[in-house]
């Protein structure tokens, strides 16, 4: 064979595979490093969702960012340039999605985004092209702060990371609790020992404490906390308490209150499949995490359904319109392109031997974020 | 602030500051007799914590899962210092610190396929669980006031080593002339191999205790070494004693720095705007206080000039 038949030979396959593959998705996660779990959770509720609708012309890249912005927006270059895809997802963290979305989008791409939601994306900066289908960043920390409201707690004590995504966490809460915040602390990103502020927390008056801490720092705070003796109840976003984690808190998190968009006992028949399926595939229970990027690959597939992905404005249609079942029953898109959705209140329980919550109330019902009437589109 | 609540974080400070001279103790202990910086240092650590939890998963107790964290922690490395350690003496410390980056990322990525993204669970044993209340009315969590005593033990235990033993005179030795120890006869390798296993011991002993309140998960002994080396570094490099003391005081800036600097700035700025500049600065004070130390004392407190 010489050069010019293999030439031809890799110009059919090409040709080949072009044909088979009609959507390409790039999806750049966190698959390595402390926040991979996060990752690997998008990533196998989304290849799930794939798998079950049976479709073959929806190609799949995966490539890990190790959670670090400058690899992701390198990934996003090569995807964008050299593999032509035409969809992209998959970002857990909001510093990287900042880094990433905007040019993504400005180039023409669609960005599915299946955690990340910061503020400056939903409002002015919000874009035709750009969807989040797991909520704004503020969304869970105001459904903190209703409920400790509904509880009657007059004095709480506020903690969160010293980054912009822990000063979000702490204006979402204060915009929808009447308390009083009687301390507010904010701790170093990574920080793992939280005896000083457990001792400010048990001489404080306050009656509740909210706290963001995400991954590792929560689960430390948790541990630290049950130990230290001191009663008073914690409420937090569901962040801390997903299913990766919490085995690894065990008793300490017993009891807790927290909020979510999503929990696996929400009843309907899409996500009672989804539930089972994963713990099927994967041996063990979806988180929060899971859903989302289940319900993305079932929002880009409704979309594929209904219009060509080149054709953007029938397409971007197509995924306003969020005609697909999702995990958390009826699903729309506001004006910005989050969601609009209840929020519920979550309390962890122990089923057997595996810690897992239980929804215990509604926070907010058909809730829109803060930013929505700054977008224009 | 009230008395009680000074005492409980002054305790605080020290509990952490026994925890960071567990893992300095090894690291200046390494680099004081065989001059080597080794960043894999908080790999072992990690090894601790990850052999603990494994152990007291399996075999529910956490007596058995701290001489495991000794044993995988010295037996990593002992193997680490053969296969790799070994051939770095001689090189100068950027080859160092090139070779043990890349220990880290085998180490993490290793344990990752070991045991997976998910972090795993070690829990505080019921004997140890739970606050007591200290004279004076102070609840204080058993656990850390635990933990303090072993440290204590354990410098205690260094000190006696090698103030009073033969393999500390070898140590001593070891640290002022490498060259004429071996000329006098010692087997200087099997000597380097047993000063590695023993601190990288400490470090695993420092993982699995540490690992009980916090989260066992991969990466998570970069932190502690970036503080270790701080620790180091304001001690007096090589020097136990040092380790000791600048690693009480690294743990005493950094737990007051938190508590203090936001209360003090609320005295005259808004309580948010006090709070977040309160606790950037409290984050920066340790190395405030090392670049303090180096200005007075640039070979650290109890560091050969």
């Amino acid at each position: 064979m010489n050069l010019k038949t293999l030439a031809m030979a890799g110009a059919l396959g090409m040709a080949a595979c072009a044909a088979q593959a009609e959507v390409k998705v790039g999806m750049i996660t966190t698959l390595s490093g402390g926040g991979a779990g996060l990752g690997i959770d998008v990533r196998d509720g989304f290849m799930l969702a794939l798998e079950q609708s049976g479709r073959t012309d929806i190609e799949v890249i995966i490539e890990d960012d190790q959670r670090k912005p400058d690899i992701a927006v390198q990934l996003a270059d090569k995807m964008i340039q050299s593999d032509k895809v035409d969809v992209m997802t998959g970002i857990i963290w909001s510093n990287l999605a900042m880094a990433v979305v905007p040019g993504a989008v400005a180039q023409g791409k669609f960005y599915l985004s299946p955690n990340a939601g910061p503020s400056a994306l939903a409002g002015k900066g919000c874009h035709p092209n750009y969807f989040n289908v797991a909520w704004q960043n503020d969304n869970l920390h105001e459904a903190a702060g209703a409920y400790a409201t509904d509880i009657n707690s007059t004095n709480t004590f506020v903690l969160a990371p010293n980054y912009p995504a822990g000063q979000d966490a702490v204006t979402g809460f204060k915009r929808t609790f009447r308390g009083n915040v009687v301390g507010e602390v904010y701790t170093q990103l990574g920080q793992t020992d939280y005896a000083a502020e457990i001792a400010r927390i048990r001489s404080s008056v306050a009656d509740t404490v909210f706290f963001f801490l995400p991954g590792g720092m929560g689960i430390s705070f948790l541990k630290q906390y049950a130990d230290s003796g001191v009663k008073k109840p914690l409420i937090g976003p569901a962040f801390s308490f997903d299913q990766g984690i919490l085995q690894a808190v065990g008793d300490a998190a017993l009891g807790v209150k927290n909020t979510s968009q999503w929990n696996k006992d929400i009843d309907n028949p899409t996500n009672a499949a989804f539930v089972a399926s994963f713990q099927e595939k994967y041996g063990r229970l979806p988180s929060l995490y899971a859903s989302q990027g289940f319900d993305t690959a079932n929002l880009l597939i409704s979309a594929v359904e209904s219009a060509d992905v080149n054709d953007p404005d029938a397409f971007r249609a197509a995924l306003e319109a969020a005609d697909f079942k999702s995990t958390r029953g009826d699903f729309a898109f506001g004006n910005n392109h989050h969601p609009i959705q209840n929020i519920y209140v979550r309390e962890v329980i122990k089923e057997g031997d595996v810690y897992t919550n239980k929804i215990v109330g509604t926070a907010l019902e058909n809730h829109a974020d803060a930013y929505a009437p700054e977008c224009r589109m | 602030m009230s008395l009680i609540l000074f005492i409980e974080q002054i305790l605080n400070g020290v509990q952490f500051g026994v925890m960071l001279f567990l893992m300095a103790a090894g690291l200046t202990l390494i680099f004081g007799v065989m001059g080597l910086i080794n960043l894999a240092h908080g790999s072992l650590y990690m090894i601790g914590a990850f052999a603990a939890a494994s152990v007291a998963g399996l075999t529910g107790s956490f007596g058995l899962a701290l001489i495991a964290s000794l044993a995988a922690a010295a037996a990593a490395g002992a193997l680490i210092e053969l296969t790799v350690i070994r051939r770095l003496y001689d090189r100068d410390h950027l080859d160092q610190v090139l070779a043990t980056f890349a220990l880290i990322l085998i180490f993490s990525e290793g344990t990752r396929w070991a045991f997976g993204s998910f972090p795993l669970f070690l829990e505080i044993p019921p004997y140890l669980s739970g606050p007591v209340t200290l004279p004076g009315g102070i609840e204080y969590p058993l656990y850390r006031l635990a933990i303090i005593g072993v440290g204590l033990l354990v410098a205690a235990g260094l000190f006696a080593l090698i103030a009073r033993t033969r393999i500390g005179i070898q140590i001593r030795a070891g640290e002022s002339d490498r060259e004429m120890i071996a000329a006098l006869g010692i087997n200087i390798s099997a000597l380097y191999t047993t000063v590695f296993a023993l601190g990288a011991a400490l470090a695993g002993l420092a993982g699995a205790l540490i690992g009980a309140i916090q989260s066992v998960q991969v990466g998570m002994g970069e932190p502690v070494l970036i503080l270790a080396f701080v620790v180091i570094v304001i001690g007096g490099i090589g020097s136990i004693k040092g380790a000791l003391v600048g690693a009480l005081l690294v743990g005493l800036t950094d737990t007051l720095g938190r508590v203090l600097l936001p209360a003090v700035f609320s005295q005259f700025m808004a309580p948010q705007a006090a709070s977040s500049v309160g606790a950037s600065l409290a984050s920066m004070s340790i190395y405030i206080l090392m670049a303090g130390v180096l200005v007075m004392r640039p070979s650290g407190l109890f560091g050969k000039a």
